[in-house]
């Protein structure tokens, strides 16, 4: 009976795994392979194991203008950092300003609270360019289009509501009766806040951490349309390898670094703060 | 006289009603209660009576609409819950999910800004008072109802309230334990020597556990007194109805010398009944009468007596229960106890023409 269940499930959960294995596995260890391969003046692909590419990355070069043999050159840290800082930046932001914002919906009476989620929701149901596009509009009348600032905002409005919906979900299964306890064991508003809402809110905003730092690496969109080329990130990087330079190993490269520095900023956070379900509640 | 702990004074609570626009429901309406300081002390009432509502006025939870609320004299008005020297058992025992035991207990310690040295002792003592020492480092979601209802409690009067307040602490648990738990609260009670005020729509339990007992429907205060006397001498139909089993004979009061009352059946007969308010001749009255004081005999011709016929048995051991349509076609239970040497036979068969009756004083003439 046991051992036919299990069959069971591995049967059901076959299709998932060859569409994971196709379309996910396969792809990244093409494009680990590739990073290691170099291009050849037609702009092909000839794969051997160079470690090239990364070096590169790293702003070490050889043919050095002023003769040395070796010279470092910062530009592809700094977009890498500039990538990690407007990550947490953006993140931070997204807490800082949608957390209210989940805290006021969650308290609101149950019949207004759909629609409120429903207003949250609406901006995604237009096309995330589109709405960039509109953006060059405001920011230009404030005079802070093609500045880091405005790719900031522009980040900041495209990943709140999936930051707000996590959290929401987290301070909404909050029992009411909990803030009555804690005000009638001596609690004034803020220590209850900081006492009880707070920690028990805390896997929505790890869960919602997860959805906006992960994508907010690798976006381009944002940058290339509102930094106007000035503030250049992984994601722009990678896009112009691929496209314009075409130069898919590179392009690579900075794909597997960009993976590598995601992944470890993941895992340091996840060790503390799990994965944002009820680990501080079992 | 003791002295008073919690005073109601004209206490009205109205919310409004989302289904009527404008229009106010009075959940409590013009309550005025006095509990004396050390009593156990039951609000008891069916849903929606306006019980928990006047406890969590007490809280703080909720603001009187109009009235007052007195602490030990101290009159409360919009003062906030933290600010209240009273502690609450939830229904649902709210205890925090993400806190130990030991943190859940000592939350109001903490608040108050008690020292640690302080408050590791009076956590454990605590805890041992609610017999749960050991388990500190538990979460609440690893103990069973009856613990978590344990741990409310300590978390409650590890405080030391000067009045503990007990919203239906103990509905969500199974009866047996909820017989074990209403026997440890009282003596709990009686060893702490706190004011407890305890809502509950169990009769049988506010009659256990209290020394007095209020109760309420739809917002008003309709009796107070202790145990006993609620059950004796209800003073309406309601609460002869809500406490016990009681049967209601209807007339109309024909004649009254001191406090007994004659009282004309519908059907024309006569019975005799109690009664210590003013009553007018001719009014509409009821007779109220409890099963167990009601009796079977083969033949009499004292006051109270009457022939009747015997429709239903219900043998349930210690008792059995008869069902006798009296003339005029009132029915009334009749209770009688199965406490006669020997095998106890029924004293009648269904079908049997019996004489049934009461004392006089035990039949209470109820206005409403």
């Amino acid at each position: 009976m046991r051992e036919s269940k299990s069959v069971q499930g591995t049967l059901l959960a076959t299709p998932a795994m060859l569409w994971m294995i196709g379309l996910l596995i396969v792809p990244l260890i093409l494009i680990v392979v590739t990073s290691f391969g170099q291009r050849d003046p037609d702009g092909n692909v000839i794969y051997t194991f160079s470690l090239h590419n990364y070096i590169r990355l790293a702003g070490i070069k050889t043919n050095c203008g002023d003769g040395a043999a070796v010279c470092f050159d910062s530009l592809y840290l700094r977009i890498l950092v500039r990538s990690v800082g407007l990550a947490l930046a953006t993140t931070l932001l997204t807490i800082v300003l949608g957390y209210p914002l989940a805290y006021y919906v969650a308290r609101a009476p149950a019949r207004r609270r759909n629609m409120l989620l429903f207003l949250i929701l609406i901006p995604l149901w237009t096309n995330f360019v589109i709405r960039v596009y509109a953006w060059i509009r405001i920011l230009r009348a404030f005079d802070l289009l093609y500045t880091p600032q405005a790719v900031l905002v522009g980040m900041v409005y495209e990943f709140i509501p999936f930051m707000i919906l996590p959290m929401y979900t987290s301070l909404e299964k909050i029992d009411p009766s909990l803030y009555e306890a804690a005000a009638d064991l001596g609690a004034n508003s803020l220590r209850t806040f900081l006492k009880v809402t707070l920690p028990l809110s805390l896997p929505g905003v790890v869960a919602g951490t997860l959805l906006v730092f992960v994508p907010v690496m690798g976006t381009f969109v944002v940058s290339d349309i509102l930094g106007g080329k000035q503030f250049e990130l992984v994601g722009n990087l990678i896009q112009g390898q691929f496209l314009d330079a075409r130069d898919p190993t590179f392009g690579s490269a900075a794909s597997v670094i960009l993976m590598g520095m995601t992944l470890i900023v993941m895992i340091i956070y996840t060790r503390k703060f799990g994965f944002g379900e009820e680990v501080a509640i079992t | 006289m003791a002295a008073i702990a919690v005073e109601l004074r004209d206490v009205v609570k109205e919310f409004a009603e989302p289904e009527k626009k404008g229009e106010a429901f009075a959940a409590v309406n013009h309550v005025n209660l006095q509990i004396n300081d050390g009593e156990f002390f039951s609000l008891l009432g069916p849903s929606g009576c306006g019980k928990t509502t006047s406890l969590r006025m007490i809280a703080g939870f909720e603001l009187p609409t109009s009235g007052e609320v007195f602490i030990h004299g101290k009159a409360m008005g919009k003062t906030p819950p933290y600010q209240r020297p009273v502690n609450t058992v939830f229904q649902s025992y709210a205890l925090f999910p993400h806190l130990t035991i030991f943190d859940n207990v000592a939350f109001g310690l903490q608040m108050k800004g008690v020292s640690q040295l302080e408050i590791k002792p009076r956590v454990q003592e605590a805890l041992a008072m609610v017999r749960l020492p050991g388990y500190e480092k538990r979460k609440p979601k690893q103990l069973s109802g009856g613990q978590q209802q344990r741990v409310a409690l300590a978390r409650a009067l590890v405080n030391r309230p000067e009045v503990l307040l007990l919203d239906e602490p103990l509905g969500a648990l199974d009866l047996k334990l909820r017989k074990e738990m209403q026997l440890e609260l009282k003596t709990l009670q009686r060893e702490v020597g706190i004011t407890f005020i305890y809502v509950t729509h169990d009769q049988e339990e506010a009659l256990t556990m209290s020394d007095r007992i209020a109760v309420m429907n739809r917002g008003k205060l309709l009796q107070v007194g202790d145990s006993s006397g609620i059950y004796e001498s209800p003073n309406c139909r309601f609460v002869a109805d809500f406490i016990g089993d009681t049967n209601f004979i209807t007339g109309k009061v024909h004649s009254r010398h001191g406090d007994t009352v004659s009282v004309e059946l519908t059907s024309g007969v006569w019975v005799e009944a109690k009664s210590d308010q003013a009553l007018n001749t001719g009014q509409s009255v009821t007779v109220a009468v409890r099963p167990e004081k009601m009796h079977i005999r083969s033949g009499t011709r004292l006051p109270n007596w009457f022939e009747g016929r015997v429709t239903n048995i219900v043998y349930i051991g210690t008792d059995t229960h008869y069902s006798v349509r009296l003339p005029g076609d009132q029915l009334v239970r009749v209770r009688e106890q199965n406490d006669m040497p020997g095998y106890s036979r029924p004293l009648a068969n269904e079908g049997d023409s019996v004489w049934v009756g009461f004392a006089v004083e035990s039949a209470r003439v109820l206005v409403e």
